[in-house]
């Protein structure tokens, strides 16, 4: 077990990992569950947020096996169940839209399975509606769980669709209800995983300078997708141009004065380089804001490279996720 | 994301009902399973001509749907990574040998505002029921 060492930041953060990480392995089937949980403890990301509807075959039924297997692997690679991430169909139908009694019941059913899983925090999409968090709510904090929005970009706290859900939590005071930062949010200079992909995929290397530049210059990114088009750019163009108004940055403190509200992080990332540090999202800038908020949860990795470089290279989720904790390490003041 | 998987490798055979056609497995380009009432289209073109949705239909983990009974399937899904057998018929019987296999693949995801999705071509070489029992 790492300790904080006597000079370092003292603070109660945990690290962890979202089995999103290793979604390319585990679709091609080149990693199972139990390889994700035994990696997961190598890695000393020990706090576990799985998603139910990727890990879980025939979601929503969840066996007994299931869950005595689950928590077998937690014991035996010293792993803890942390979170689970909801999702909520309100397309389910492809004529009408889920009603508000339907999508409380869905939430109910993910609440249940979060609950036989271990985990005490649930992700709620950010699609989730704030009437929704609120119905379920008395539910989640019978069962000792806390739905949290996931705050995922291009949202922030002053946005309208974030300003409802926070009108939610401060009038009802639930103790159920928080947030989930993504740290997507916090993207500083354009991925280049994504805009070296653009390139392959045949975007024009002026416009993809132009675009890249913008973004990396806190630019105005709203016209982008015009002033792309403009200039005569095609379709992978446009997609990138998106993108680049996809993406937000704003000072991490910003998440400051919610900090009573969050309870957990899904620390997003889409590069680590050799060098051990993530290319476009500053966790040398995240890190010290969450310890001075005393931010109590887990750091949980969230991979999201692997859909920008499997068309030409080989993806090594396990590699990237390895890089991410030891630079959480670092930042956090670990000494093994 | 995931889009160079969807058509699996080698998955092209024949029927074994003895009908025109044949099967090639497909994989969902999405990092979770979807119910099947979300799977809007898997859309097949051979060799360059389009099949229709109501020539072909879809087998997850041994269960069997049509595409027009697929929007009404509540209690399935198809799984991550899961490759599904496309079936499908054709007027004249796939000769042995390589074909362009083109899929489009259209999910109706709840919070994307636009059908999301991915396409994929590969040139797969049938293999038939002859090759792989050599009783008929």
């Amino acid at each position: 077990m790492s300790t904080i060492d006597e000079d370092g930041p003292k603070h109660t953060i945990k690290r962890g990992v979202s089995l999103y990480s290793f979604q390319h392995e585990c679709f091609l089937r080149t990693m199972t569950l139990p390889d994700c949980i035994r990696v997961a403890g190598e890695i000393g990301a020990r706090g576990i947020e799985i998603i139910p509807e990727q890990s879980i075959v025939g979601y929503p039924r969840l066996t007994d096996e299931f869950v005595a297997d689950w928590f077998g692997l937690m014991d035996r690679y010293g792993t803890t169940p942390v979170a689970t991430d909801l999702f909520l169909d309100t397309k389910l139908h492809p004529d009408r839209w889920l009603t508000l009694d339907e999508q409380i019941a869905s939430v109910r059913t993910d609440i249940d399975i979060a609950v036989r899983l271990g985990a005490r925090n649930i992700r709620a999409i950010i699609n989730t509606p704030p009437e929704v968090m609120e119905g379920a709510a008395p539910y989640a904090q019978e069962q000792g769980v806390r739905l949290l929005l996931e705050v995922h970009a291009p949202f922030h706290y002053a946005h309208p669709w974030i300003v409802q859900h926070l009108e939610v939590m401060h009038r009802t005071g639930s103790p159920a209800l928080g947030f989930m930062p993504d740290m997507g949010t916090y993207v500083k200079r354009f991925p280049r995983v994504v805009s070296e992909r653009a390139l392959r995929d045949g975007a024009r290397p002026d416009l993809v300078d132009l675009i890249v530049k913008t973004y990396d210059d806190h630019g105005d990114t709203h016209g982008l997708m015009d002033t792309v088009h403009y200039k005569g750019g095609g379709p992978v163009d446009f997609g990138l141009a998106r993108q680049a108004t996809h993406f937000i940055w704003s000072d991490p403190r910003g998440m400051l004065p919610h900090m009573d509200l969050i309870g957990h992080i899904q620390a997003k990332f889409y590069e680590m380089t050799p060098e051990g540090i993530e290319y476009s999202i500053p966790y040398d800038e995240i890190v010290p804001v969450l310890i001075e908020g005393g931010f109590d949860g887990y750091l949980s990795s969230e991979y999201e490279g692997n859909r920008h470089i499997e068309d030409a290279f080989e993806v090594d989720s396990v590699e990237q996720v390895r890089r991410q904790h030891a630079m959480f390490g670092r930042l956090l003041g670990e000494t093994n | 994301m995931f889009d160079k998987y969807i058509v699996c490798d080698d998955s092209l055979r024949g029927r074994t009902d003895g009908r025109p056609g044949g099967v090639v497995q497909v994989r969902m380009p999405y990092y979770r399973g979807l119910g099947l009432s979300m799977v809007e289209a898997v859309d097949l073109t051979l060799d360059g001509t389009p099949i229709p949705a109501e020539r072909t239909n879809f087998t997850v983990h041994g269960n069997t749907y049509t595409f027009a009974e697929l929007p009404s399937v509540f209690d399935d899904r198809w799984e991550m990574g899961e490759p599904a057998d496309l079936t499908f018929e054709t007027d004249q019987p796939v000769e042995a040998g390589d074909h362009q296999v083109a899929i489009a693949v259209r999910l109706r995801i709840s919070y994307m505002p636009v059908p999301s999705g991915g396409r994929d071509v590969k040139t797969l070489s049938l293999t038939t029921p002859t090759d792989l029992d050599g009783t008929r």
